[in-house]
């Protein structure tokens, strides 16, 4: 296998770059912008994630700690700006998020890194539990239920950025996003986040060869606590508002999926998971009340299925096309799409069905046609469509098993 | 079928562009912002059955200076950063006013985004029409001239409650419990001040909180509430923590009246049963059998379109005024409305409400009822309903202030 | 005296509750290396569909029913969904559970509606079992108990008398021998796994009618049964029925003591700034908070818990 030199591997950061200096032109909506810097702060949370349950084989129920942490750190600067005239401008604040999310992370981390697998989830609950509950009874530091809110307007202006709107804010997000993306890949190259994935395959060996993979866990555990506080401190510039529902189990769950549904074993799996995630739950829910649902069961079925999330089904279709001729790949193509098309909208409409049918919902619109769950034809449909994909599935299995066969004879 | 799967596809990304196109048609629209997914749906839905159901009545009517008011949902997951997320996006649709009530943390960061949104965007303000967000800064510290509310806030409940202990003077020994957040603490401060005014013979023997939504088995709370000889009851709770209160308490045989101000909430008759009749009160501004409404006809519309009781008179109140305000500064500029609804008097069918020009909190006749088997009307498909107790006429709920409302200019 | 009585009751009800739920738990742990994230889903699942056949057929046969029903879909879950993921070692699995905790929790507001459902207990156990210095004891507390206790003695005498048991205990240590002996290993394991499931529907058709069925119940309890299997040693029915019923005192006690902690300092001599947030806090005020802090005590001081043998 050829190594990529230094310079091709800057090629996908230079596009990254180019691609952030263009999306807000190409959708400038304020939806759009929301949208965007909501995903960008996602994003760098679920990398920071990715540190620990990709990199280093930890899973843990309670990250949104650090990104709460973080935030609060950041919007109490943010007020500190406004009401004692500080000279310091607001892009620069979610720094104060990271030293945060650092400084919680190497408390904690000092008892609770001397475990691994599942007790480590365990503490990591307990501790998100813990710290969820503290977050409403302390009202002095989290501001009780209403949270603690600041002005990013106040404070010397950089580079012209008043980050009045959207717009503004977006510039702020996004070079932080990008530091912060390309310093979490860097650290994927040091010898630590080297060692980080050789605990995470096989510690024993980690200890045999001299290193302690408590330590190293310990180090990583901080590293990542302290970009998840980044996180929360983009999140504070953004929203100028942390509440204490943010240390809670609902961001740790959220990050959780998006990470695992993007894709633990590549470094941009979580950057997918984030877009994912963040468009489902604040866009989908537009248009259906159980977005929920559908979440859920798309991460119940990587799990299953694709447990290299979207990022490993993106890599595995790139070595399909590099490898073979589109003989071999077109009818494959259309087969498995046929299959995703017909399962992914007989499901849908299946379940739109039955949500409109148990909350009496007005009839859902699709395609310009009207299904209502009283026509004994919509069921058919739906029914007919999801049966229709799994003989599709069946098909590629059977063809797929031949050519095992096959090729085991050859 | 590779073709198929692109063409549907297409129509899939088609259908989408259209169905947000099609939204904009010319009507008056409303963001709701509130829960209609996750744990407190069932309550976010309910609130906007009520907002449809009364903006077809006023569209049946004629509708606000010709056009036709219309309620869209915003799913903000009971979330403040979410909601923020969800405001943008209503501004990103034109929408000018947006409504919310479930959670004063959300009510918190919404009237700080609509301040900050109306000081950076003057050409483009924003109004909030709060229903149900009852923290008392919003009408005192941190009042807005862009903030509405039309429900009383938790002090101004807590004097009915304690107006209503003046006249038991065998009641002796209250004892108050809550939840450990923001509004468990306001309702506990405020009934032992409010107690020491009014009742100074009482005393009170028991002054709880514990963490919220945690506890499973209240039974020790009643041990120990009947080892302090507790004879009064008065919470803040709401959700389980109030049933699995009131379950536990008459599961005891602990049969003392327990004043909440959630009792009649969605489903709570359901999750308390039997058990809880005679034993329940509950401070409201409505109930379906308070005397004299001629409301029926309208009641039992409300319940044969939704199959829900009609809960949130509030609700009527709001878009009844909010359609007098466009209708008689004949404009739906949000500036013109905000200073029709100021000081604004309207015939509700409890009696005459206003709103106070000072810090825009409504006045209007409140109650104590209890739940009772010999209701007229029942609710939540049990069969009990609630009675009246006591009624506090509009203008004795009206509390002094400390607003010191910031008007903007023009 | 009176209150001492009723707080050791509620006490020790509320750990047999735990117990009930983490015992299931546990079996699965100990066979299959499994912590299902579900497991108070299933609990949920058993209080609704107690409450479904019970309004057809009366409280009696619902409790019977319900658990059966429960380990049915247990085992369908583990037969099609867990062993696939299985291969993919035990994280694959942990996150297969937490997804299935979510799909189920909307399948229940699908089904059953997103309020709370009446379901409670039948009249002939609705009533005062006995009153104590003109306090009530409600029969369904006590049925409970009774249910929990020849649950355990249950459990226990299936374990350690029967065939069934034997194979199961060796299964847990040495899969490999038991299936070479011939036994059949998958299925084992799909029975123990519906094992553990009706085991939690169970304590559903009792818990969703002393509390509230609600779609929240399964998230407001699912923590905590974590907590007991962590803190009682993974693996371990006697550490987690230890560990329950210390939880469950634990917490109901503490809900009478209302020491805070600036008073626990002054007993050192130390007076903390009597305004400060900290020293105003009550033991009463974070009693439901008390097990997670055990949880992470234990964890930090005594890693394999209480009873347990491994150090996982």
């Amino acid at each position: 296998m050829r190594h990529p030199s230094t310079l091709a591997r800057m090629i996908p950061w230079a596009a990254l770059a180019l691609v952030l200096v263009a999306l807000p032109f190409i959708f400038p909506s304020r939806t759009a912008l929301t949208l965007m810097n909501v995903i960008g702060i996602n994003a760098v949370f679920a990398l920071s994630y990715n540190m620990l349950l990709g990199q280093t084989g930890m899973l843990s129920f309670g990250h949104a700690v650090y990104y709460g942490l973080g935030g609060f750190a950041t919007i109490h600067l943010i007020a500190a700006i406004k009401s004692m005239g500080l000279p310091i401008p607001a892009p620069l604040t979610p720094l104060m998020g990271f030293m945060g999310g650092m400084l919680a992370g190497a408390i904690i981390g000092s008892f609770s890194c001397r475990r691994a697998g599942t007790p480590f989830a365990m503490i990591s609950l307990g501790v998100g539990e813990l710290i969820a509950a503290a977050g409403l009874m302390f009202r002095g530091l989290f501001g009780g239920e209403e949270g603690v809110s600041g002005d990013r307007t106040a404070g010397p202006i950089l580079l012209g950025l008043k980050l009045g709107g959207p717009f503004q804010v977006y510039w702020v997000i996004a070079v932080w996003f990008f530091i912060a993306a390309f310093a979490m890949w860097a650290f994927t190259r040091t010898p630590l986040g080297r060692l980080a994935n050789a605990v995470r395959d096989n510690p024993d060996r980690v200890e045999f060869i001299g290193f302690d993979p408590q330590r190293v866990r310990y180090l990583v555990f901080m590293i990542s606590g302290g970009f998840a506080g980044l996180a929360g401190g983009m999140a504070a510039l953004n929203f100028e508002i942390i509440t204490p529902e943010s240390l809670s189990a609902f961001p740790s769950a959220a990050v959780l999926i998006s990470t695992f549904i993007g894709g633990v074993t590549l470094f941009y799996g979580p950057i997918i998971g984030a877009l994912f995630l963040t468009l489902m739950s604040s866009m989908l829910s537009d248009y259906t009340q159980a977005w929920q649902f559908y979440v859920g069961g798309v991460f119940v079925l990587m799990v299953m299925f694709a447990p290299g999330g979207f990022a490993g089904m993106v890599e595995k279709a790139r070595f399909k096309f590099l490898y073979n001729s589109w003989d071999w790949i077109l009818p494959r193509l259309a087969r498995g799409a046929g299959a995703a098309v017909a399962l992914g909208l007989g499901a849908m409409l299946l379940i739109e069905i039955i949500v409109r049918w148990r909350f009496s919902g007005r009839p859902l619109r699709f395609l310009g046609l009207e299904f209502s769950h009283q026509s004994i034809l919509a069921w058919i449909l739906a029914l007919g469509l999801v049966a229709l994909g799994l003989w599709i599935v069946r098909m590629i299995r059977a063809s797929g098993s031949e050519e095992l066969k096959g090729s085991a004879v050859r | 079928m590779n073709r198929n799967a692109w063409l549907a596809g297409a129509a899939l990304v088609a259908a989408f562009a259209w169905g947000t196109a099609a939204s904009a048609q010319d009507t008056v629209k409303i963001a709701y912002i509130d829960p209609l997914s996750g744990s407190f749906a069932d309550v976010g839905e309910q609130g906007l059955h009520h907002f449809r159901f009364l903006a077809e009545k006023i569209n049946a009517g004629g509708g606000v200076n010709g056009k036709k008011l219309e309620i869209i949902g915003f799913d903000n997951k009971t979330n403040p950063k979410e909601s923020l997320v969800q405001f943008e996006k209503a501004i990103d649709q034109g929408i000018r006013f947006i409504t919310q009530g479930n959670g004063s943390s959300v009510a918190a960061a919404l009237i700080e985004a609509v301040e900050k949104h109306n000081e950076r965007n003057p050409s483009d303000r924003v109004l909030f029409l709060n229903y149900a967000a009852v923290d008392p800064v919003f009408t005192n510290d941190k009042c807005s001239f862009w903030h509405f509310r039309f429900d009383a806030d938790s002090d101004m409940k807590m004097e009915i409650v304690t107006d209503w202990l003046k006249t038991q003077p065998n009641l002796k020994k209250p004892y108050v419990i809550g939840q450990d957040y923001s509004f468990g603490h306001q309702v506990a401060a405020a009934a032992v001040r409010m107690i020491k005014a009014k009742r100074p013979d009482m005393e009170i023997v028991g002054n709880e909180i514990h963490p919220l939504g945690r506890v499973k088995d209240f039974a020790p709370y009643i041990t120990k509430m009947r080892a302090a000889g507790a004879d009064v009851i008065i919470t803040g709770n709401w959700g389980t923590d109030m049933t699995l209160l009131i379950k536990a308490a008459m599961d005891a045989g602990f049969n003392v009246p327990v004043l909440t101000y959630y009792g009649g909430g969605l489903g709570a008759p359901t999750a308390m049963g039997k058990a809880a009749v005679g034993h329940v009160r509950q401070v409201t501004e409505f109930h379906e059998n308070i005397e004299n409404m001629n409301l029926d006809p309208f009641l039992d519309e409300y319940e044969k379109k939704v199959g829900q009781d009609f809960y949130y008179l509030r609700v009527k109140n709001l878009m009844e005024m909010l359609g007098r305000a466009m209708n008689e500064s004949k404009s739906n500029d949000p500036m013109a409305v905000a200073l029709k609804l100021e000081g604004m008097t309207h015939d509700a069918p409890t009696g005459k409400i206003s709103m106070r020009k000072d810090n825009h909190q409504i006045l209007m006749p409140m109650f104590i009822s209890t739940l009772s088997d010999k209701a007229k009307r029942t609710v939540d498909h049990t069969p009990f309903g609630f009675t009246t107790d006591l009624r506090i006429e509009a203008d004795k709920t009206a509390a002094q202030t400390t607003c010191q409302m910031k008007r903007p200019a023009s | 005296m009176v209150a001492f009585v009723f707080t050791l009751l509620n006490g020790v009800l509320y750990g047999l509750l735990l117990f009930m739920l983490s015992s299931g738990l546990t079996l699965i742990f100990s066979m299959m290396g499994v912590l299902n994230f579900a497991h108070a889903s299933f609990y949920m699942l058993g209080a609704y569909l107690a409450y479904a056949i019970g309004s057809a057929t009366g409280f009696w046969v619902a409790l019977f029913l319900a658990p059966v029903l429960v380990g049915l879909l247990g085992a369908v879950v583990e037969r099609f969904g867990l062993r696939k993921v299985h291969e993919n070692g035990h994280v694959a699995e942990l996150l297969f559970t937490f997804g299935l905790a979510f799909v189920i929790e909307e399948i229940v507001k699908l089904v059953w509606g997103k309020t709370p459902v009446p379901f409670r207990p039948p009249p002939e156990l609705a009533q005062p079992l006995f009153s104590l210095f003109g306090a009530t004891y409600p029969a369904f507390r006590v049925f409970m108990m009774v249910v929990a206790v020849a649950m355990l003695v249950g459990l226990w005498l299936m374990l350690k008398k029967t065939r069934l048991g034997l194979m199961v205990q060796a299964a847990l240590t040495h899969p490999h021998m038991v299936g070479a002996l011939g036994h059949n290993v998958p299925l084992i394991f799909m029975g123990v796994f519906g094992v553990g499931c009706a085991l939690a529907g169970l304590a559903g058709v009792v818990g969703g009618a002393l509390f509230v069925t609600d779609p929240a119940m399964a998230l407001a309890l699912g923590p905590i049964v974590f907590v007991v299997v962590v803190v009682g040693g993974m693996g371990s029915l006697a550490g987690a029925f230890i560990a329950s019923l210390i939880i469950g005192l634990m917490q109901t006690a503490a809900v009478s003591v209302d020491a805070s902690i600036g008073d626990f300092f002054r007993l050192f001599g130390v007076t903390l700034a009597p305004g400060g947030e900290v020293a105003r806090i009550t033991l009463a005020q974070v009693a439901p908070m008390l097990p997670f802090l055990l949880l992470i005590l234990i964890l930090i001081f005594r890693p394999r818990g209480l009873m347990g043998v491994r150090e996982g």
